[in-house]
């Protein structure tokens, strides 16, 4: 302390700061860092060469990259047709060389419901707010994840196929009329509850749990079979809706339908084709290596038309089955083939401890599954089953080929539309379809890259 | 990995009959397998059955003989058309059969380079530090991988019909060497003479020789740790050698060029027929298509690749002396490519399936003609079906069975 005082100077107090030399910032630093700097070393004839090179292409480049937002801008905006206050329809359009927002306009209900009766139309919109509310419920945490999702997985497709089609067809060798009869239904439902009264009491819980597959498979039918028709009739009663044929269905709703379903069912599909594959027994080891690698092997055109042209020869003489279910069943072959090499990847991921541990406390199989193999292996690979569902949202477009009209089926068919046929309608519905199909896809990959980051546990 | 079904072995209680077999798991295991081969037994037995059924209600036998049949569609001049000399009428099923997987093989093979060299490209500028290409990069990659390929198709399906000059007009896409109008892109044909093979001598000796040496100068530096110009005798090689002999021999080879016809009635004005080479607008737009998409993918693949190779790797490599490109190509490059190879197979893989998409726009590969048209025309859809899935796996086999050789080639070689 009494050194201070021999000292000449001594600083009580921090000197300012200096402001950062002008080199490292503000915007003549950024430019410097970000784009002249891989195109000034000139020390050799070799770095020379590359810097010239680097110039040219960072020109040509930014010329491009500059030309595409403009032409992107200028169509979408600056030339284009707004308002078609009289009624013109195509002649409104044809002045100018940008996009023509009344063809959107005018047809921006078939974009998203298809031919669907417009007196019908909220049953569409209903189905869709509680999808929204659902999504945004699970994504966003709210509180009773487990429930919601228990309530979106199972119950609410049934709701959603009452709304959107009306009571089941019952035609002649139909599904509708096995399933129509009221005693079968609860007799199922008998059975059921009886399993899971099983299921919970001491003595035979631990029966139940060894043979939890063959169980969970019966749980499937009886739901299939004894809730569909159950809730079909009750809410038929409570709301008397009409039946609308799928063939009506279309644009966004069918695109949402066909990969919301592809997403449900694929998911649990492919965790068992991936658990199927590493199963020590033989026959469900190669049953599953063959449905995967055969799938993956061809495009999914090939399953459709499998579906929609070989299907038919395979059921009873006789039968035909709704071709957007067809569609639908193609769809979900694919997309579990594909989910379940993903999540096979996930399952190589865990440490053989994982399961050594889940033996040593006593688990049984699907106990080790459900409780710790796999919540870290599904954790895992969520960049890959994003991906996934991703591709799959794509893939939807490719039931127009089997001539159904989701949202790019829809489009096609609007464009052939003489009334607005100018030069440039195709392009503007091509932007409008495009923008969606991107806000949806590039929102999962956002949210992906979300979820990555808040499940990370490894890097602490 | 998964010895599971052991698992409840420790648990086993002492229970008898019944019971004692729910808790045995080899019983269990062979009773779930029980129940599974039943089950496809059954299914495939009604399958069978019933296709049965339905044949013989529409009068139809199972069977292949609907190759012999001539066939009377017309398809598009294209590649496999040319291979076969394809005339509607002339050819059989087969015939269409065999140009439809040459069409595929094509489209699928193009595609797969210029969507390699696209896609590494765009790769490196999105680890670019230079703004322009990185942004560039960013909006390309998001961009394309988010909206569906087929829509993608159908744009550039548009596109070239915009941009294109009516049939009767003379454009052009490179000047002086590719013409190009909406009937297709017309090119110049080689017309081979007499004399020709010892070109194509010379070049196989090429490839040998060049071979030879890469062989003898990393064997050399093994030894002496003498470095050779490899790259630059290989291309000397392989250009110089054919060029030499090509001279040689007389330039025993002639150039056909399109011949656009500007007189006459005004239907036959245009590019002629069968003149030069020539490429179906289809084919074009579908390549456009297939190649932008894949490489926003390859692009992401290589990225991360790259990024994949920890930054010690090249300081490392930096501490021994070696120059950035070096350390590039002997040190970053062979590691990074142990991660980019097996996705990089899957999307050469995905670029051969979508290639099916031509379905849509009507060029003529192997589900748009054969699964198409020509189911349509013979209707034997078990058949054509069958087949049509068979031909994809075997690409698909071939292909994965190709780079796996290559990824064991590459792969860290560990003690």
């Amino acid at each position: 302390m009494t050194t201070h005082h021999n000292a000449a100077f001594v600083r009580t107090e921090d000197a300012p700061l200096m402001e950062a030399p002008s080199s490292q910032i503000g915007p003549r630093a950024w430019l410097w860092k970000n784009i002249f700097a891989s195109m000034a070393d000139y020390a050799t004839p070799g770095k020379a060469v590359i810097s010239l090179l680097m110039t040219v292409i960072t020109i040509f480049t930014g010329y491009a990259l500059i030309w595409m937002i403009w032409t992107v801008l200028d169509f979408a905006l600056f030339s284009a047709t707004f308002f078609d206050p009289e009624g013109l329809k195509r002649d409104a359009c044809l002045d100018e060389a940008g996009a023509c927002w009344p063809y959107v306009k005018a047809k921006w209900y078939q974009f998203m419901y298809g031919f669907y009766p417009p007196e019908e139309v909220w049953r569409v919109n209903v189905c869709m707010g509680m999808l929204a509310i659902g999504i945004a419920w699970l994504v966003f945490p709210l509180p009773h994840r487990g429930k919601v999702a228990l309530f979106m997985l199972f119950a609410y497709p049934v709701i959603a196929f009452v709304l959107l089609n009306g009571m089941p067809i019952e035609h002649e060798g139909d599904i509708g009329q096995i399933v129509s009869g009221v005693w079968f239904p609860l007799i199922l439902a008998g059975i059921a509850f009886a399993g899971w009264w099983l299921a919970r009491s001491d003595r035979y819980g631990d029966v139940v749990n060894a043979m939890a597959p063959a169980l969970l498979m019966a749980a499937i039918v009886l739901g299939i079979f004894a809730g569909l028709p159950l809730v079909t009739m009750a809410l038929d009663l409570a709301l008397g809706t009409e039946v609308v044929e799928t063939n009506k269905w279309g644009g966004l709703t069918i695109t949402l339908v066909v990969a919301i379903f592809g997403i449900v069912i694929s998911l649990p599909v492919g965790m068992l084709l991936a658990l199927g594959r590493q199963s020590n027994a033989p026959i469900i080891r190669y049953s599953s290596i063959i449905f995967i690698e055969v799938v993956r092997g061809i495009p999914l055109i090939s399953v459709l038309f499998f579906a929609s042209a070989m299907l038919p020869y395979f059921l009873e003489p006789g039968v035909d089955f709704n071709k957007l279910l067809r569609a639908m069943i193609g769809v979900v072959l694919f997309a579990s083939a594909y989910m379940a090499e993903v999540i096979r990847g996930g399952l190589q991921a865990i440490p053989k401890g994982q399961y050594e541990g889940g033996m040593s406390l006593g688990l049984s199989f699907w106990q080790q599954m459900r409780l710790i193999i796999m919540p870290q292996a599904l954790t895992t690979v969520i960049p890959g089953i994003v991906n996934t569902f991703i591709g799959l949202f794509k893939d939807t477009t490719l039931v127009l080929i089997i001539s159904i009209f989701d949202l790019l089926g829809i489009l096609s068919a609007t464009l052939k539309d003489p009334e607005w046929s100018t030069p440039t309608t195709a392009y503007t519905g091509y932007l409008v379809i495009a923008l969606i199909y991107w806000i949806f896809c590039f929102s999962m990959s956002r949210y992906s890259v979300y979820m990555e980051n808040k499940l990370d546990r490894s890097h602490r | 990995m998964s010895s599971i079904s052991d698992s409840d072995d420790a648990v086993r209680s002492e229970r008898s009959g019944l019971a004692a077999l729910v808790f045995d798991a080899k019983a269990r295991s062979l009773f779930f397998q029980v129940i599974l081969a039943v089950l496809i037994i059954i299914a495939a037995s009604i399958a069978v059955r019933n296709a049965g059924a339905n044949l013989a209600e529409q009068g139809r036998e199972f069977g292949f003989d609907f190759f012999d049949r001539p066939s009377d569609i017309q398809i598009l001049t294209t590649f496999g058309t040319w291979l076969l000399d394809y005339e509607a009428g002339q050819n059989t099923v087969w015939d269409v059969f065999l140009l439809s997987i040459a069409n595929t093989l094509i489209i699928s093979v193009a595609g797969v380079i210029f969507a390699t060299i696209w896609g590494f490209l765009l790769g490196i500028f999105r680890l670019s530090h230079n703004f322009v290409l990185n942004s560039f990069a960013t909006i390309y990659i998001e961009l394309l991988r988010n909206v569906p390929l087929l829509l993608q198709i159908f744009f550039w399906t548009a596109v070239l019909r915009l941009v294109a000059p009516g049939p009767r007009e003379e454009g052009w896409l490179i000047p002086g060497l590719l013409n190009f109008n909406s009937k297709g892109i017309y090119g110049p044909y080689p017309l081979v003479e007499e004399g020709f093979n010892f070109t194509l001598i010379a070049f196989v000796i090429a490839c040998v020789a060049a071979w030879g040496f890469a062989r003898w100068a990393r064997r050399n530096q093994d030894r002496t740790g003498k470095q050779s110009p490899v790259g630059l005798v290989t291309v000397a090689l392989l250009i110089g050698l054919p060029t030499l002999v090509f001279l040689v021999t007389g330039r025993p080879m002639g150039i056909e060029w399109p011949n656009f016809v500007t007189e006459g009635p005004i239907l036959r004005r245009g590019f002629e027929n069968g003149i030069g080479s020539y490429i179906a607008p289809e084919f074009f737009a579908l390549f456009l298509a297939l190649t932008t998409y894949t490489a926003a993918f390859i692009a992401e693949i290589v990225r991360a690749g790259i990024q994949a190779v920890p930054k010690g790797q090249s300081e490392a490599a930096g501490a021994l002396g070696l120059p950035p490109g070096l350390a590039m190509r002997k040190v970053i490059l062979p590691q990074a490519f142990r991660v980019i190879i097996p996705p990089l197979t899957s999307q050469y893989l995905n670029l051969t399936k979508n290639s099916s998409l031509a379905a849509a726009i009507g060029y003529p590969e192997l589900v748009a003609v054969f699964a198409g048209t020509t189911l349509n025309q013979v209707g034997r859809a078990i058949e054509i079906i069958a087949i049509v899935i068979l031909v994809y796996l075997t690409i698909s086999l071939l292909t994965s069975a190709f780079m796996n050789w290559f990824n064991n080639r590459v792969k860290l070689v560990e003690r």
